[in-house]
């Protein structure tokens, strides 16, 4: 019965032949780590995201009048309001914290070289769309720091020569923050930008199918078949679909099938986040501050202004870069560069070799200085801006552009240790 | 190199905790939100001195009674005293505009009071008015320095003054303010107005998240599922992964 409706289902559309390609026939290398855990923890919290946001949808009131008084219905009137909300805004930090974490695995592996630029471009453009649905949420629940929040960051683009002054007003829709934003920011943090991120997270994973998946040693696990038989080869154990082997021109080393090898570990992965993450909705929702920001449980008041405006933390890093520049112009163009040199890793490391396994010590510090550079930005972020911290911040940012520079130039001829045959 | 970078770091890191905050150190405030005799009582302070001026727009009586073990009947009769209903926001009828010009601005909602201030601080400021009469009302506030609010608990607690006592120092004998003291004219000692404000935070603390102590027996219940979740999802695991080591 049921083999009859697979196959009536399969001559009709090729699931099962769709699934064998992704999931249950799809080679991964066997020695995925700790780090590779956060793609699968991405794509959980936008799951999270999107169902926890289709609830606070139905109570949310998107408008100047309302919003305040709506977020608060939700978190005493609504049975479980609370949990979705913490839910959601948990999720959004969450959301960063393992993007940020995947990132930095893709650097330290050299996941964005060759062949696998268009993937990592893909990335940044998750990224990219990632942070406007955030900016735009953050403003939502019209409190004091959604509000001037946002009156920083909309100011931003005042800067850019000409066009600024008209900009700001195109992307507000009115000369202040005002219900009309936030009606037009509920529209696209509700449809078109999870829309977008869909579409995107789709392409990232077609792209990554095409190419494989890249791995801590960094060495490939499709080869040309010349025939030669390979020792204690796993992969042997294993029916992988014919679009990987080419039809037997290629041969597949130590790699294993997605499922259900990487279901269940991703399964035990997925668990210890969940822990993390239902601590801090059931016992510190508000992040220490960092998650929902204290002044944010006062309505907006366009007339009084906090005493001290700071984004949330995972825009810290490159408010920090923007504010470290005297000018203002200058400093909106280099927090620009910061995200665009990311996005240009493939074509700025010139090395062969991908993973930091083996590459040579004056890469490996350099990544240790791309680290502490970003969390120190972050840090400065959420300080006001005195002059010491200021001439940290211009420090750091100085440090963290260095490492792009430092990349392109040491990478050519760098001095790397040989690759191993085999996965280790 | 990375050791100094750490050293900077960390240095960053103390001076931020530094600066955050008022300069008046604050007294930790005694919250406890099991304590239902507590919380009943700072309900009352409240709906008695601070319901004229402020309010809590998002709050129901309803919810107030349900999670402090007040009978609906009984709390409309003692507590309800703006409500028409039950299931009404705890608001009063002051006129909005009046009560901006009468303190200078309007007196904030204290629905979310204590995820704004903080506890700690509440407690600090209810404890800090002092005579002042260069003031309005003739009282001012450490921790909320020019304040518009009058001390409307100097029934309570009595006037209070920034006392001073002369002591020695470096051998010239000097007036040293030691704290803020009360006349002894209010209906309570300082321990009990203490103890009455201590009761009025942990109030606030409560409404400011009503789900808090759901929140943390859910919190719990759902902690340990994730533990014994995780022992056989790393069992699975490894069973699977025999096929491949």
């Amino acid at each position: 019965m049921f083999k009859n409706l697979m196959s009536w289902i399969e001559y009709r559309m090729p699931f099962m032949e769709k699934m064998n390609l992704h999931v249950m026939q799809y080679p991964a290398p066997k020695n995925f780590n700790f780090w590779y855990f956060f793609g699968s923890l991405a794509m959980l919290v936008l799951v999270n995201q999107i169902l926890t946001g289709i609830w606070l949808t139905m109570n949310f009131v998107p408008s100047a009048e309302g919003a305040f008084a709506s977020v608060e219905y939700i978190m005493r009137d609504v049975e479980y309001g609370w949990l979705l909300r913490y839910m959601h805004s948990t999720g959004a930090s969450a959301f960063f914290v393992v993007v940020y974490l995947h990132m930095l695995r893709g650097m330290m592996y050299g996941s964005y070289q060759k062949p696998r630029e268009l993937l990592w471009i893909f990335g940044m453009l998750i990224f990219l769309v990632l942070m406007a649905e955030a900016f735009m949420g953050y403003l939502l629940p019209w409190g004091q720091m959604s509000f001037w929040g946002a009156q920083v960051i909309i100011s931003i683009f005042g800067v850019i020569p000409v066009i600024g002054d008209d900009l700001t007003l195109w992307i507000r829709g009115d000369y202040v923050i005002s219900g009309a934003t936030l009606n037009r920011f509920f529209a696209l943090h509700v449809i078109a930008l999870p829309l977008v991120l869909v579409v995107l997270v789709f392409l990232h994973i077609i792209a990554l199918h095409e190419v494989g998946s890249n791995n801590p040693d960094g060495i490939d696990v499709k080869r040309e078949n010349n025939g030669e038989k390979i020792e204690n080869n796993v992969s042997d154990k294993f029916t992988f679909h014919q679009y990987f082997t080419k039809g037997g021109k290629k041969i597949i080393v130590d790699a294993i099938p997605f499922h259900p090898y990487y279901t269940v570990k991703d399964i035990v992965g997925v668990v210890g986040f969940l822990f993390i993450f239902c601590f801090v909705i059931f016992f510190a929702p508000e992040g220490g501050g960092y998650f929902l920001e204290p002044p944010n449980f006062e309505p907006a008041n366009p007339m009084k202004t906090p005493d001290h405006i700071a984004p949330v933390w995972y825009f810290t890093p490159f408010y920090a870069i923007l504010r470290a520049v005297p000018d203002q112009l200058f400093g909106a163009i280099f927090m620009f560069l910061a995200i665009l040199f990311l996005a240009l890793l493939p074509w700025l490391d010139r090395c062969p070799v991908r993973s930091v396994r083996y590459r040579s010590t004056l890469h490996k510090a350099n990544l240790v200085n791309f680290c502490i550079s970003f969390v120190a930005l972050g840090v400065l972020g959420v300080l006001p801006a005195t002059p010491f911290y200021t001439l940290l911040a211009q420090i750091f940012s100085f440090t963290y552009f260095a490492y792009f520079g430092l990349l392109w130039f040491y990478s050519k001829n760098e001095k790397t240790k040989p690759l191993p045959v085999r996965l280790s | 190199m990375i050791k100094k970078l750490f050293t900077v770091l960390a240095l960053v890191a103390s001076s931020a905790a530094m600066a955050a905050g008022p300069t008046v150190p604050l007294d930790k405030a005694p919250i406890d939100l099991t304590d239902k005799e507590s919380l009943q009582r700072g309900a009352r302070i409240f709906q008695n001195y601070c319901l004229g001026c402020h309010q809590m727009e998002y709050q129901r009586y309803s919810r107030t009674f349900r999670d402090l073990g007040i009978p609906e009947d009984i709390g409309m009769e003692t507590l309800g005293f703006t409500a028409n209903k039950v299931g009404d926001h705890i608001k009063n009828a002051a006129p909005k505009a009046d009560l901006a010009n009468w303190f200078g601005a309007a007196p904030p909602d204290l629905t979310n009071v204590a995820r704004v201030r903080g506890p700690d601080w509440l407690y600090t400021y209810m404890r800090s008015f002092y005579a002042d009469p260069t003031r309005p009302f003739g009282v001012n506030n450490e921790v909320f320095p020019m304040v518009g609010m009058p001390h409307v608990l100097q029934e309570l607690q009595g006037i209070p003054y920034k006392a001073t006592e002369t002591r020695l120092v470096d051998g010239v004998s000097t007036e040293v303010y030691v704290g803020i003291k009360t006349d002894g004219s209010g209906e309570l000692s300082t321990e009990e107005y203490d103890s009455a404000m201590a009761d009025l935070v942990n109030y606030l603390e409560y409404v400011g998240e009503p789900s808090k102590l759901e929140s943390r027996s859910l919190g719990i219940k759902v902690l340990i599922f994730l533990g014994i979740f995780f022992i056989f999802a790393f069992l699975l695991k490894k069973e699977y992964w025999r096929d491949v080591h």
